[in-house]
């Protein structure tokens, strides 16, 4: 079972971890950056290894917002909404995305290929409105700029 | 050494997503293909703190300052910089060969700025613990060790009069005096780096740009209290400082400067870094305890305060980022040189993360006691696009605005207090006149109400019920009798809620209502927005005696809410418009006005 859902680096790393105090949020960020949310199924397999109630794991999963409950797209899409990007129109690139592709916050675009997440700020004020698409981070992004961005990815 | 020039490239967050990078591995290719790379150490510092014109590159010796650089321009910064001589005019920052004797620091954004905190951004490799150390780094360190006792080390940061800059502005001795005093063998020293407040980014700047000033104070603080350990929690959102803090953390131990028996004095410390998952309230202090044990992010009763009762129940201090990389410079210089600098009440300097609709958007230091309107107009260079000043809000989420009959007050943690407002971690957010008062309320209401963590009813109930009414009067179904609820409300949840976020939550509505009451009224009572912000109550609507006729606004429409012949004035459908404003963006004439 545990073979097939998370790999020989992750059941190391939970091992290395097994034993310290307060080691499932570290565990989590690991299961999340190998599978990419936190599954049911993956839930269950922390669980088991750490022997923590799948209760505390659920309590500490939902609180934390970094944590994902849904399978995200092939490319996740944040758009900040911190401060400065609120003032300068980071509302009107989530209105725009979905007008553009039918996306909502915290959905899936029907191919999975989009996902889109608002964030509060991602620390490049400097350059609001801003949104990361896979990581890479677009500046001073304006409306009829969307388009042209989303095309790169596919 | 002895290359003729050295290149530094801006490696934080802002530029790197610019391309900073790429521009970095384009110089040093550049250097080779040109048979320079002898002549020429290229280096990735950290934030040079004007983001507004990055990716920024700086040149040594000459000391010229490029912005808006991009990687095709590495051959000519290589061929004419270094190989000529010659500056690359078009890529300065003045765009005018510099004059001799001129310096960075003559550019209007760095004159009023004083560096402690970001001394060694944007100076040294960051992920070159040499570099640190050639720039006075672990001098303090060794001085705490060898020649201080636990005592002289706490009397020092007393004598600096620092408080913390995470945003109570408590004295940082006091901490570590009651941590030092508390009974225990085992006690912890906490790094809190989870920078949440949204329009805030020093403490990622600082720990991209110069990560091992915070290792070494963490370090000093466990030999003054008796700590072994210390733990760093961060935000996962900051991979670039998490990543750095590694690379920071292996060359320390691999030097002796971190582990057993640190440089041969018999002292063990280690650091261990925690990884928050982006939780606002996880800046408060008890609820980030709990989170580095594992559990949900909640505050818990003070007292006993984490001196006490902090981590595991162990005593424990906890400062922020930007309060650390102050320790290094007070122990080695001395806490009375620190106390020159700043006013009675506040010493050493504040970086704040000036953001909004300012020119000079940037990382800024500036001694307390510098005024707002010099923060603003000075080094911000005042408003773009040559609108009106509104108001600045400091102290996120749980500070308020501050109106320009305020703005020469000089800035420090009382003088913040008296005017409504809070000095906070350091957002700094410029409004201008097309911002609407009322929304900027809401939009910090709806951050707390999400990010309240449901423990205590003032702050879970309070926040949403705040948050509704403010909602209400935004579009449109404001009564006279909602401000008075909006006061009671905010009054229970500051004197109600548990932490300080729920104490805090209410302050962007009070201080607003405060300094804006007209605006909440022309909401309430006339049904408009002045600022033209809030969709439900406004009409865009074309001058006949401006409009030419020209059939872009119509073309443009995307519901085709807008009709006329060509060459006559244009009207808009008001039932169809969906109030977009394209239109408006659209037109050359500024014959479409909103009311």
């Amino acid at each position: 079972m545990s073979q097939n859902l998370f790999s020989d680096d992750l059941l190391s790393f939970i091992d290395e971890w097994k034993d310290k105090p307060g080691n499932l949020i570290m565990v989590l960020h690991r299961v999340q950056s190998e599978v990419g949310y936190i599954s049911r199924e993956a839930a269950d397999e922390v669980s088991r290894l750490l022997d923590v109630p799948l209760a505390t794991i659920w309590g500490v999963v939902t609180f934390y917002h970094f944590f994902k409950l849904t399978k995200p797209g092939k490319y996740n899409i944040q758009v900040c909404l911190g401060t400065a990007c609120y003032l300068k129109g980071g509302d009107i690139i989530v209105e725009e995305l979905e007008k553009l592709k039918g996306l909502k916050v915290d959905s899936l675009t029907e191919d999975g290929l989009f996902s889109l997440q608002a964030v509060r700020c991602v620390g490049c004020c400097g350059l609001a409105p801003v949104m990361t698409i896979g990581g890479e981070v677009f500046g001073k992004v304006s409306k009829d700029q969307i388009p042209g961005i989303l095309d790169k990815f596919s | 050494m002895g290359f003729k020039n050295y290149i530094l490239v801006c490696g934080g967050t802002g530029c790197e997503s610019s391309k900073s990078d790429l521009i970095y591995k384009t110089l040093i290719e550049e250097a080779k293909a040109q048979g320079v790379a002898d002549q020429v150490q290229v280096i990735k510092t950290g934030c040079f703190g004007f983001c507004e014109q990055g990716p920024i590159v700086k040149v040594l010796p000459e000391d010229s300052f490029y912005v808006k650089v991009k990687p095709e321009d590495a051959r000519e910064l290589i061929s004419e910089h270094v190989i000529k001589g010659r500056e690359v005019t078009r890529l300065l920052y003045n765009k005018t060969p510099k004059k001799p004797l001129e310096q960075v620091e003559d550019i209007q954004f760095y004159q009023k700025q004083l560096r402690i905190v970001l001394r060694n951004c944007g100076v040294i490799d960051p992920e070159n613990i040499d570099d640190y150390i050639a720039n006075d780094g672990y001098v303090a360190l060794e001085k705490a060790l060898f020649d201080m006792s636990e005592d002289d080390i706490i009397e020092e940061v007393k004598k600096s009069g620092l408080r913390g800059r995470g945003g109570a502005g408590f004295p940082t001795w006091m901490k570590w005096n009651f941590t030092k005093q508390a009974e225990g063998d085992v006690k912890y020293v906490v790094c809190n780096a989870d920078e949440g407040d949204p329009g805030a980014y020093m403490d990622r700047s600082t720990l991209e740009g110069d990560p091992h000033s915070v290792l070494e104070a963490m370090t000093i603080c466990g030999k003054a209290i008796g700590a072994h350990q210390g733990y760093i929690y961060i935000r996962a959102e900051y991979p670039l400082a998490i990543h750095r803090l590694e690379i920071a953390m292996k060359q320390a131990r691999e030097y002796g400067l971190l582990g057993k028996n640190i440089l041969g004095s018999g002292f063990d410390y280690d650091i261990e870094i925690r990884l928050g998952a982006g939780a606002f309230v996880c800046g408060e202090e008890t609820a980030l305890l709990q989170s580095i044990e594992g559990h949900r992010g909640m505050p818990q009763p003070r007292p006993p305060f984490p001196a006490v009762k902090g981590l595991w129940g162990k005593p424990t201090v906890i400062n922020n980022v930007e309060t650390w990389a102050n320790i290094p410079v007070i122990i080695a210089k001395g806490g009375d040189e620190f106390a020159k600098v700043g006013t009675a009440d506040s010493h050493g300097t504040k970086v704040f993360a000036l953001t909004g609709k300012v020119c000079n958007s940037g990382l800024v230091e500036v001694p307390m006691g510098t005024t707002l309107r010099e923060i603003v107009f000075d080094i911000g260079g005042g408003i773009a696009n040559g609108r009106k000043f509104k108001a600045v809000q400091t102290g996120g989420p749980s500070g308020g605005v501050i109106t320009e009959e305020n703005l020469d007050t000089p800035i420090d943690f009382g003088g913040l207090q008296r005017i409504g407002s809070m000095m906070g971690s350091g957002g700094m957010i410029v409004m201008d006149d097309s911002d609407c008062i009322v929304d900027v309320a809401k939009f910090y209401l709806e951050f707390t109400r999400d990010e309240s963590c449901g423990k205590c009813f003032p702050c879970r109930i309070g926040g949403k019920s705040l948050y509704n009414l403010l909602d209400k009067i935004t579009i449109g179904n404001g009564t006279e009798e909602d401000i008075e609820e909006l006061k009671t409300i905010a009054h229970a949840m500051q004197k109600g809620s548990l932490c300080a976020l729920g104490q805090t939550a209410p302050n962007p509505v009070l201080s607003t209502l405060r300094y804006f009451p007209e605006e909440y009224e022309a909401h309430i009572r006339d049904k408009k927005c002045p600022a033209g912000k809030c969709k439900k109550l406004i009409r865009y609507q074309i001058d006949p005696n401006k409009c030419i006729g020209c059939t872009a606004c119509s073309r443009k429409c995307p519901v085709g809410a807008i009709s006329g012949e060509l060459k006559k004035p244009h009207s808009i459908n008001q039932s169809a418009c969906i109030k977009c404003g394209v239109c408006r963006q659209t037109c050359k004439f500024s014959a479409i006005t909103v009311e």
